[in-house]
């Protein structure tokens, strides 16, 4: 166990476990795992479906509580929250982003970033609300489409949509699991690109779980699982830089 | 979360799927307009009751011949087929029983009238000239007739205003001369009308002549079929119709309501009765409404279930964005409320429509009451909250995690 360091990260797991029982057998989807992440960071976690990866996101993202080990955000020990203090933090602290959007239907794209708004633990003005989630649909380039509801809008556009909703509280962290799961190529850089400048521009934390080495390849750091353990931790030696690929880009068809 | 955040998103959710929340509305707006209506078909029975009980004159004591219990000797006879009521027990009651104001013997029949070319069979009662007076009946037009007239069998006559509308369309019956079985009887005056009475029959729909006439000259019969009595005062009546039974079985010789050839009744006393009969049912009525607003619960939690399963992902994501249980719990709730408050709202205003529509297409009497309203809305609320309570739980029971993941 590390003493606590100068700078507390971010985010730091030691040792964390997780198993379930699956019928009869006991499952550890988690053997250990060991982990800090800085703020600022641009982190890919990558592993073959169960490699545990998508149960560490969980707990990282308060969605799930570890069975061992302990889960330190900005230094305070949440492995033992219960649900409602773990679903405040989650408010608070942390942004999801999903590979299937996860958009309210029939909701327009300004009401669904709105949406964590409703849940703050100091209410936001109707006003201020609006105001804010119309800045963060221009900072991803869909200002214009504020009034649309999710069926009139593009992949790539609920995906945005998703972003701006993600950042509405402004969290400390952003888990983005397999976003560009449901994208074309295309579509795909213009969301990294957008992960990319947030992080660069915002110094917003930003924690990528994909099981493609090549969208980890965006990442500043990449984690490798395996069998509930992490197997490789290392700095990408080539950074892929979105906004440079995407100008590369033929022009799209249809925009 | 703010308390009208919840509700925002209630309605929100509500409109979402105008359609499907029409429906199950509809469920409660029935059950609550039945209600409504019920409840205004029983205030009305009663109101008019009481209204009749007011036109009646509260102080009347009726003392009828025959009872149902076993009259003297084997044969139950039945109120009004005996023959033991007579002129001298009228006069003990008048002069034996202090709290007593006024005494008529009382008989009647019915017979076949004629005036000019127009023929009725009505309702002949014949009392002594306090009888108008102790039932509480007023003279349109015209006078009473004397106590002379009673004394000497006239043949004179006040007519009901329906006896009035038949046989005289169109000219003023004062005066002139009716046929009773072929008897002339001259018309002294006419009765206000008093409207239909609680069964619906028409009290207007009768003729009033001194009892000695209808006993001498139409019935040839010298018993009476009733004494009509009025106590000095409401407050009286009890005692006095105490008073009465008591004296009745000292002269009848009879011991209690088992052998009483007679029957001792008070105006208020029918009227609790009838009070009763129409609480009863209202009551029943009201029962069946309830099944049905029960029944639109049952659609509220049916459909609440399904909304629940279809949105579990949208569940999933609000708890992923920081709603807790309880947040997730009052949106669902106030989304089952919100149905069933909206239902309910649309069936009291369904319900006052009935109800003016039962007066006024079939005549039925009806009342609104404000507290009539405040139940069944609060009911309806109630509903709500009953059967919105087991979805609402369910969601918020939801592990965010197979939530996000579910398809």
């Amino acid at each position: 166990m590390t003493g606590p360091s100068v700078a507390e990260a971010l985010v730091r797991v030691v040792d964390l476990k997780k198993s379930y029982a699956l019928g009869d057998v006991t499952v550890h989807a988690l053997r250990g795992v060991t982990l800090e992440v800085a703020a600022g960071t641009f982190l890919a976690v990558i592993g073959a479906s169960g490699s545990g990866k998508s149960t560490f996101m969980n707990i990282i993202g308060l969605l799930d509580r570890p069975t061992g080990g302990q889960y330190y955000l900005e230094g305070e020990d949440v492995s033992g929250f219960d649900r409602d203090r773990r679903a405040t933090l989650r408010n608070k602290k942390i942004g999801f982003v999903f590979q299937s959007f996860n958009l309210l239907p029939r909701t327009t794209a300004l009401e669904n970033v709105e949406l964590p708004l409703l849940y703050a633990a100091r209410p936001v003005p109707a006003a201020e609300a609006r105001t804010r989630a119309q800045a963060l649909l221009d900072a991803v380039g869909l200002g214009a489409r504020a009034g649309h509801t999710p069926n009139q809008l593009s992949g790539g556009q609920m995906q945005r949509v998703a972003i701006a909703r993600a950042l509405v509280n402004e969290p400390e962290v952003l888990l983005a699991d397999e976003p560009t799961g449901n994208l074309d190529t295309r579509t795909s850089v213009e969301v990294m690109e957008i992960l990319q400048r947030l992080n660069r521009e915002r110094g917003i934390t930003v924690m990528l779980i994909t099981h493609e080495h090549d969208i980890a390849e965006y990442a500043g750091r990449v984690v490798i699982f395996r069998d509930g353990r992490v197997v490789s931790d290392e700095a990408v030696p080539s950074r892929r830089d979105a906004a440079v690929e995407r100008a590369a880009l033929p022009p799209p068809e249809v925009e | 979360m703010p308390v009208i955040n919840t509700l925002k998103i209630a309605l929100k959710a509500i409109r979402r799927n105008k359609v499907r929340s029409g429906l199950t509305m509809l469920g409660v707006i029935i059950g609550v307009a039945s209600v409504i209506a019920m409840i205004a078909l029983g205030s009305g029975a009663r109101a008019s009751i009481d209204q009749q009980i007011q036109s009646q004159g509260t102080n009347v004591i009726y003392v009828s011949a025959g009872s149902f219990g076993r009259g003297p000797g084997a044969v139950r006879g039945g109120a009004g087929s005996i023959t033991t009521l007579t002129l001298e027990d009228a006069r003990a009651i008048a002069n034996e029983v202090p709290t007593v104001a006024l005494v008529s013997p009382m008989v009647r029949g019915r017979a076949q009238v004629v005036a000019g070319n127009q023929n009725w069979n009505t309702q002949m009662e014949g009392g002594n000239q306090d009888y108008i007076a102790i039932r509480n009946w007023r003279l349109q037009s015209g006078e009473n007739f004397t106590a002379r007239d009673v004394l000497l069998a006239d043949k004179v006559c006040l007519l009901g205003s329906s006896v009035v509308n038949i046989l005289f369309p169109d000219s003023d019956p004062v005066g002139q001369v009716i046929r009773v079985r072929n008897l002339p009887f001259r018309v002294l005056g006419v009765l206000a009308p008093k409207g239909q009475g609680q069964f619906g029959q028409d009290q207007d729909d009768l003729i009033v002549a001194p009892y000695t006439t209808l006993q001498k000259k139409l019935l040839g019969i010298t018993h009476l079929n009733q004494v009509t009595v009025s106590a000095r005062s409401a407050d009286d009546v009890e005692p006095t119709a105490v008073e009465i039974t008591r004296l009745m079985r000292q002269r009848h010789r009879t011991s209690g309501p088992e052998d009483d050839d007679f029957t001792v009744r008070t105006v208020e006393e029918m009227a609790a009765t009838r009070v009763e009969m129409a609480n009863t049912m209202t009551l029943l009525l009201m029962s069946v409404a309830s099944v049905s607003l029960l029944v639109g619960g049952i659609g509220i939690m049916n459909i609440m279930l399904v909304s629940v399963t279809e949105r579990t992902r949208e569940i999933g994501l609000r708890m992923a964005v920081g709603a807790r249980t309880r947040d997730i719990l009052r949106q669902f709730l106030a989304e089952a409320v919100g149905l069933s408050v909206v239902g309910g709202a649309v069936g009291v205003l369904l319900g006052l429509g009935v109800s003016r529509g039962l007066t006024q297409g079939l005549g039925w009497p009806t009342m609104i009451t404000a507290s009539a309203i405040v139940i069944a809305f609060a009911f309806a609320a109630a509903v709500g909250v009953f059967f919105g309570y087991y979805p609402a739980r369910k969601a918020a029971n939801l592990d965010p995690i197979d939530a996000l993941r579910y398809e």
